[in-house]
């Protein structure tokens, strides 16, 4: 990590082409260390690519990501080292159990005392007594938070979240928040790709919307209130289409 | 080196957990090969003579395309999970979900290979326990998983990927059908069979060549 450098990521000039169709195009983002950045967009805007770049799972057409200060394309192995990621989809394999699935993704980032750690993580998201059984027969609420804890494993000081309300119930939501809210410690980074104005402003302190694979809007969370982010998605979104 | 081995052998046996529990994979294989044999047995009624000439091709065959269809599961079900971003995640050498993967594919055919060869040794009339079959079989597996995991893991990110891996593997795999083929041969006609290790020998340089080009491009055939 680098003591000097405040931004714990930055992308520039981030371009991803998929054949002919952009889904990102010269995004310059930066997220200083600590920051929770909640991404906007509509459907297609690029919100899941840019976390996929930024996780280094898609090499960009073009651009730069840079994480801790670490060019991602040079250091692949050290930069996935920096990030817990959670997705829609669990990433766990349902026919294991969860203890099973947390060991091996603990073997995989080399965490020491993985019992231990394992057993602090799953007091710390609920899934006391849970741990024995097979992943495929959780409920979508108690797998998510199976990924959750997979993402925390290795403790890493950045976190992407790419629309992980997904498929869950109200009240699940309302827990995914609030574990999110338990995991944020002062010095983790957290992006967030969300579709929700009010959860997104409600946990991040830093906004950002993408349109067409552009980052058309940037601000702190003091600058908005969610009737002044509404309009101003549906502005945005309204003039990208 | 260690961190290497060890965190391969976890991916393999972590396959070999999931598959001991719902035996998808391997019991498709089993059905498959056994159903293969059993029909080739009825369409050629011939002399004992010709059946040591055709029973290697019919083993091969039925070895091949079981592969076939237990690589493109291993990688099908890993993606449609989004397992494989969940390894593509971890802080690993890309060479590591490559070995990982191919060891726990090698595992699951020569599991159906085990079962099978006795059901062919009885149909065909041959004999099983034969040392020198056994050494072809676990080469030319081996070699099989080598490539196959190769070409699996490019066909999965393909549209048409439930035939795109035979199309891909098989013209590739030739030369160690035609090589398992002919030592099969040789191991069970009775004499020195002459030529046998030479048939190994490209089998075991088709094996070399594999795990290198695996090597420098599964990184590539990862990320999209």
């Amino acid at each position: 990590m680098t003591s000097g450098n405040p931004w714990a990521i930055e992308a520039q000039g981030l371009t991803k082409l998929f054949g002919p169709r952009p889904a990102l195009l010269g995004v310059d983002l930066r997220v200083p260390r600590g920051a929770f950045l909640s991404v906007f967009g509509p459907n297609g805007a690029g919100k899941s690519t840019l976390i996929r770049s930024l996780a280094t799972i898609m090499r960009p057409t073009a651009g730069k990501v840079m994480l801790e200060g670490l060019d991602a394309a040079r250091h692949g192995g050290e930069v996935r080292r920096l990030l817990g990621v959670v997705t829609h989809q669990t990433l766990l394999y349902p026919d294991l159990t969860a203890q099973e699935n947390l060991e091996f993704y603990a073997r995989m980032y080399d965490v020491p005392r993985r019992r231990e750690r394992i057993a602090y993580l799953a007091d710390l998201v609920g899934l006391e007594g849970r741990l024995d059984q097979v992943v495929g027969t959780l409920s979508r609420g108690l797998q998510q938070r199976v990924a959750l804890a997979r993402a925390l494993l290795h403790d890493p000081p950045i976190l992407l979240l790419d629309e992980p309300e997904t498929g869950l119930d109200p009240q699940a939501q309302g827990m995914l928040g609030d574990l999110l809210r338990r995991v944020d410690g002062q010095e983790r980074t957290v992006v967030m790709a969300t579709h929700s104005l009010e959860r997104g402003l409600e946990l991040g302190d830093r906004l950002a919307i993408l349109v067409r694979g552009r980052l058309a809007y940037e601000s702190t969370k003091e600058a908005l209130n969610l009737e002044a982010l509404r309009s101003t998605y549906r502005h945005l979104a309204a003039a990208g289409e | 080196m260690r961190g290497f081995w060890g965190k391969a052998l976890a991916i393999a046996w972590k396959d070999i957990l999931a598959e001991a529990r719902t035996k998808d994979m391997v019991l498709s294989m089993l059905v498959f090969s056994i159903l293969v044999i059993i029909v080739f047995n009825f369409a050629f009624e011939s002399s004992a003579e010709q059946t040591a000439q055709v029973a290697p091709g019919v083993l091969w065959v039925t070895f091949t395309f079981a592969g076939v269809l237990g690589m493109n599961r291993s990688f099908v079900q890993e993606k449609d999970r989004g397992c494989l971003e969940g390894l593509m995640l971890c802080p690993l050498d890309r060479g590591v979900i490559y070995t990982g993967k191919m060891l726990g594919n090698f595992i699951f055919m020569l599991l159906v290979e085990v079962i099978v060869l006795p059901v062919f040794s009885i149909l065909f009339n041959l004999p099983l326990f034969a040392p020198r079959l056994v050494l072809i079989t676990v080469l030319a597996t081996l070699a099989f998983s080598t490539a196959g995991t190769l070409f699996a893991a490019i066909a999965v990110n393909t549209r048409a990927r439930d035939f795109m891996l035979p199309i891909l593997f098989i013209p590739v795999v030739v030369p160690v059908i035609i090589a398992a083929v002919q030592a099969s041969g040789l191991a069970l006609a009775p004499g020195p069979g002459e030529g046998y290790w030479s048939w190994l020998q490209l089998i075991v340089v088709f094996v070399v060549i594999f795990l290198a080009v695996s090597f420098l491009v599964f990184e590539y055939v990862l990320e999209e």
